[in-house]
């Protein structure tokens, strides 16, 4: 447990809270299990909102069948130490059509293989609730999204009609085929999950840390061959590069990054010194009072 | 530089920021990230390609480009909907609510506002107090938010004249005031050059205080530890083994194993055996902490009690007072059933009366018969169940409550509870579908009330059974209340003192009222000693037929009967306040019917009294 009166204490009590409203609010609620670092900390938490008995939830990992072999074997090894069942649900419809992300690239891929297959097994095992580790910082659009975010009939989310959310008193009533998407970790940062998942001792998927791994470099991407499924161009061949990756989907769509991180410890202090380095190379001076602003702002006067 | 090197060592600080576009408030946030690192360089660069494309100035990144994210928000150039951003320095790690100016201001204010520590309100150096100024302070301090920052911004367009901050912060002093904020601190700045945003600026040396990270990063929040223990049970932890324990969050005070607790509002005690987490048994649980009670003694508790030290309870009502913010599309309307949630519990109410409507750009109150979307009022609400509850002032998440709408299921109103409420002018009456003519019309006879009163041994009892039973016999529907069986049940917390007195017949004539509206026949034996109370009875029944019979037998008799020994004992003093002897009995002046007990048999008063129920029209 992180040390009383310190941020991730906070951070954690606020994410048990939304866990306990979430299972005592709904009929059917469901954990999505993506197999990354924030489904490791989801999970983590839930572990302990319901301590000593096991989480009231089902799980679900939405297999696009594209995943890393380390993600897949980490998995199942991670679900039976926990003793937490698991449904993982595949768009069978999808298999059968072919798709993938090689052949019918990204967009339709994660429309099938993810997006669909979701709302596929939602309605499948009738979940009224489905709960995801994403957070607030992730991107723009998402700094505007609740804690508990309404689905409309057909899992539309219309951002224009979104429930207040007053204090820490979530409203879970549904009209008939709606549903919630409930998100405990919407105040973390990417920073924040790493930092607990070094303090919580958290074990994630081994493709984070930095490792020899044949990568060939397509569209600006560093991607790791990880079976014989991705076809090599003629130009292409895989060399061994020390990298890691910073977020984890399907293999032939997420980019790797060169690193030799190869411990949490070291993930966090390469965060860190990403976000210097990246100010390094800006163009404005924003050191001081006295800034390359303002003196475009005199200019423009 | 605030890069952190290392983890903040404080706590969350959230914060609100207050004001319009036109104020800087979207610069404003856009310089802390900047400054604090932690804008990505793609989104930076995003920024500065949505900068020239939505008319904002090359080269630079508009940096209220940075923090909207809709993109009806980077079209319109405005902030539509409440917005969560964070950063963090070696000190503390912040989450600040980023709410529109304009669109739904009071709605998405108060959202941000709810969970705020504190408030950065941003006025234009070049403009001064606005109304907004007023409308953004004044929604800052209903929803209780302690710390005010007064940023005037743009400092750079007053030639960061000393004289224009003092004289915006004079002008302040007294508004704040006047809206009971106390924790003010005022700093000049502009957020688009940075000038005491992070850095101190080298241009105002006249300003010796924080800057505004530096007082973010400094200010006290005080801790709910203080406060008197409160926890909202959220779920009934059970392993299957034998684990019975009872999760949720700290919401006040501290608490520790072996701490004598109140469980609310069934009212039982018991003592905290273990405070149970998944990293083990703690010592002590603070506010804020999500935790799982067990206790010594088996004792019922379900989500949505509240778990309460012994002394310092909250208050337990069905009723309060509350300001209320509409949020709903519809307006709200006194009478109509909301869903109301407090805490984990979840009950029916109603708006019993809307006091007045409150104006937030000017603070001043009107009456209202509805509130609108985004208008505030002060409210009494009533309540299906009595629910434990504390001011707002004092704890907000206890103090706290939602209205949901019944039939959209959506969040349509948010209310601060400022005062418990036990008054029965506060409850409205429902009407519903099947009323008294309606069970009257399957019963064969109208309803009525026969209120038999007299001294303690004069026969009202023996009379009102004799005249039961031969109502029965003619298939007539009654029910016969008798003074010593009510006190048994209904009334045995109820003593002989007038006041009891007077309580314990208000309580029958109420239970004989709803009798009579179920269409029975009603026989009250009750000594009813007091003109007052009768007449009382005779008012509130007015819609019934309603027959006063004094059964009239003089005192020396009725001592002489003494059919259960009470005179004896009230003349050895065993018995005080007893009718008669030393307490008044204030005989009818004019009766429905008057029995005179010496002069005639019990069938003859059983005659008379059911004569006249048929000379009235009861039964034909």
């Amino acid at each position: 447990m992180p040390p009383a009166r310190s941020y991730l204490r906070e951070l954690e009590a606020e994410s048990i809270h939304v866990l306990r409203e979430a299972a005592a609010m709904f009929r059917k609620p469901v954990i999505l299990y993506s197999i990354g670092k924030d489904s490791s900390v989801l999970v983590h938490l839930a572990m302990k909102a319901f301590h000593p008995a096991k989480p009231p939830f089902s799980f679900l990992h939405v297999d696009t069948t594209w995943k890393f072999r380390d993600m897949i074997a980490f998995r199942d090894r991670r679900m039976a130490e926990l003793g937490l069942p698991l449904i993982v649900h595949v768009n069978r419809d999808g298999v059968e059509r072919g798709i993938s992300p090689v052949l019918h690239g990204a967009a339709i891929h994660t429309d099938v293989m993810k997006t669909e297959a979701l709302k596929q097994a939602l309605d499948l095992h009738g979940f009224d609730a489905a709960i995801g580790g994403a957070r607030r910082d992730e991107e723009p659009s998402r700094a505007k999204e609740r804690v508990f975010s309404l689905r409309r009939a057909g899992h539309r989310w219309d951002p224009r009609a979104q429930r207040p959310e007053m204090w820490h008193l979530y409203n879970g009533r549904l009209n008939p085929g709606e549903s919630v998407r409930v998100f405990p970790l919407s105040n973390w940062t990417e920073l924040d999950v790493w930092t607990y998942i070094e303090s919580e001792n958290i074990p994630v998927v081994p493709l984070y840390f930095a490792a020899r791994r044949p990568v060939v470099e397509r569209d600006g991407m560093l991607i790791v061959v990880d079976d014989d499924r991705l076809p090599l161009k003629p130009s292409e061949t895989p060399r061994l590069g020390l990298v890691r990756f910073r977020t984890l989907g399907c293999y032939p769509l997420t980019g790797a990054i060169e690193s030799s991180a190869d411990s949490i410890g070291a993930i966090i202090a390469e965060l860190r010194q990403a976000r210097t380095s990246e100010r390094q190379g800006r163009a404005i001076d924003h050191g001081s009072g006295g800034s390359m602003e303002r003196k475009k702002l005199e200019g423009y006067f | 530089m605030t890069v952190p090197t290392a983890s903040p060592s404080g706590g969350l600080l959230r914060l609100i920021t207050c004001g319009s576009v036109d104020d800087g408030k979207s610069t404003l946030i856009g310089r802390l990230l900047l400054d604090a690192d932690v804008v990505p360089e793609d989104r930076l660069a995003a920024a500065m390609r949505n900068g020239q494309r939505y008319g904002a100035q090359g080269g630079t990144p508009d940096l209220a480009l940075l923090v909207d994210g809709l993109q009806a928000e980077l079209e319109q150039g405005i902030t539509i909907d409440v917005g969560y951003r964070f950063f963090s320095t070696a000190q503390r790690r912040f989450i600040i609510a980023d709410t529109p100016g304009h669109e739904q201001y009071t709605r998405n204010m108060a959202t941000g506002a709810s969970t705020a520590d504190l408030a950065v309100i941003l006025v234009d150096a070049a403009k001064g107090l606005l109304r907004q100024t007023y409308r953004h302070s004044a929604i800052v301090a209903l929803m209780g938010v302690r710390h005010v920052v007064l940023a005037v911004n743009k400092m750079d367009l007053v030639q960061y004249s000393q004289a224009r901050f003092e004289a915006i912060v004079e002008a302040y002093r007294p508004m704040a005031e006047k809206l009971g904020l106390k924790e003010i601190t005022a700093i000049p700045m502009s957020a688009l050059l940075g000038d005491n945003v992070l850095q101190p600026s080298d241009v105002m040396p006249w300003y010796a205080g924080p800057t505004l990270l530096g007082h973010l990063e400094t200010v006290s929040i005080e801790p709910l530890d203080s406060h008197p223990f409160r926890l909202s049970v959220q779920w009934v932890t059970r392993d299957g083994a034998g684990f019975r324990g009872y999760a949720g969050t700290v919401l006040g005070g501290t608490v520790r194993p072996g701490d004598d607790i109140t469980v609310l509002p069934s009212g039982a005690r018991a003592h905290v055996g273990r405070i149970v987490t998944y990293d083990g048994d703690l010592d002590i649980a603070s506010a804020g902490e999500a935790v799982t009670l067990t206790f010594a003694e088996a004792i019922d508790v379900s989500r949505g009690d509240v778990i309460s030290a012994c002394d310092r309870q909250p208050h337990l009502s069905d009723q309060f007072a509350a300001h209320l913010i509409w949020t709903g599309e519809g307006p709200m309307l006194p009478g109509r059933p909301y869903l109301l949630r407090l805490g984990t519990a979840t009950t029916t109410a109603t708006v019993s009366e809307l006091k007045h409507q409150i104006d937030i750009d000017t603070g001043l109150s009107k009456a209202a018969k509805q509130l609108a979307t985004n208008e505030i009022g002060f409210a009494n609400l009533s309540l299906d169940h009595v629910l434990p509850f504390d001011i707002y002032e004092d704890n907000r998440e206890t103090g706290s409550f939602i209205l949901i709408d019944r039939l959209t299921n959506a969040t349509v109103g948010a209310g601060m509870i400022r005062f418990p409420l036990r008054r029965a002018s506060n409850i409205r009456w429902h009407s519903f579908g099947i009323d008294k003519s309606a069970r009257t019309a399957i019963k064969g006879h109208r309803p009525a009330v026969l209120w038999f009163t007299g001294l303690s041994g004069s026969g009202k009892s023996t009379i009102a059974d004799g005249v039961e039973r031969r109502l029965l016999a003619m298939g007539r529907h009654t029910y016969l209340l008798d003074g010593d069986n009510v006190r048994h049940g209904l009334n045995r917390d109820l003593g002989f003192t007038d006041a009891d007195r007077v309580e314990n017949i208000r309580r029958v004539i109420e239970l004989a009222h709803l009798m009579a509206d179920a269409g029975l026949i009603v026989l009250v034996s009750f000594i009813s000693p007091f003109r007052a109370e009768r007449q009382l009875a005779r008012e509130r029944l007015t819609d019934d037929a309603f027959l006063e019979i004094f059964v009239d037998a003089p005192l020396a008799e009725c001592e002489q009967r003494d059919p259960k020994g009470l005179y004896r004992k009230a003349r050895e003093g065993k018995i005080r306040n007893f009718t008669g002897i030393d307490s008044a009995y204030e005989p009818p002046e004019t009766p429905d019917i008057h029995l005179r007990t010496a002069e005639l048999s019990v069938d003859r008063e059983v005659d008379i009294v059911i004569e006249t129920l048929r000379q009235r029209g009861i039964f034909g």
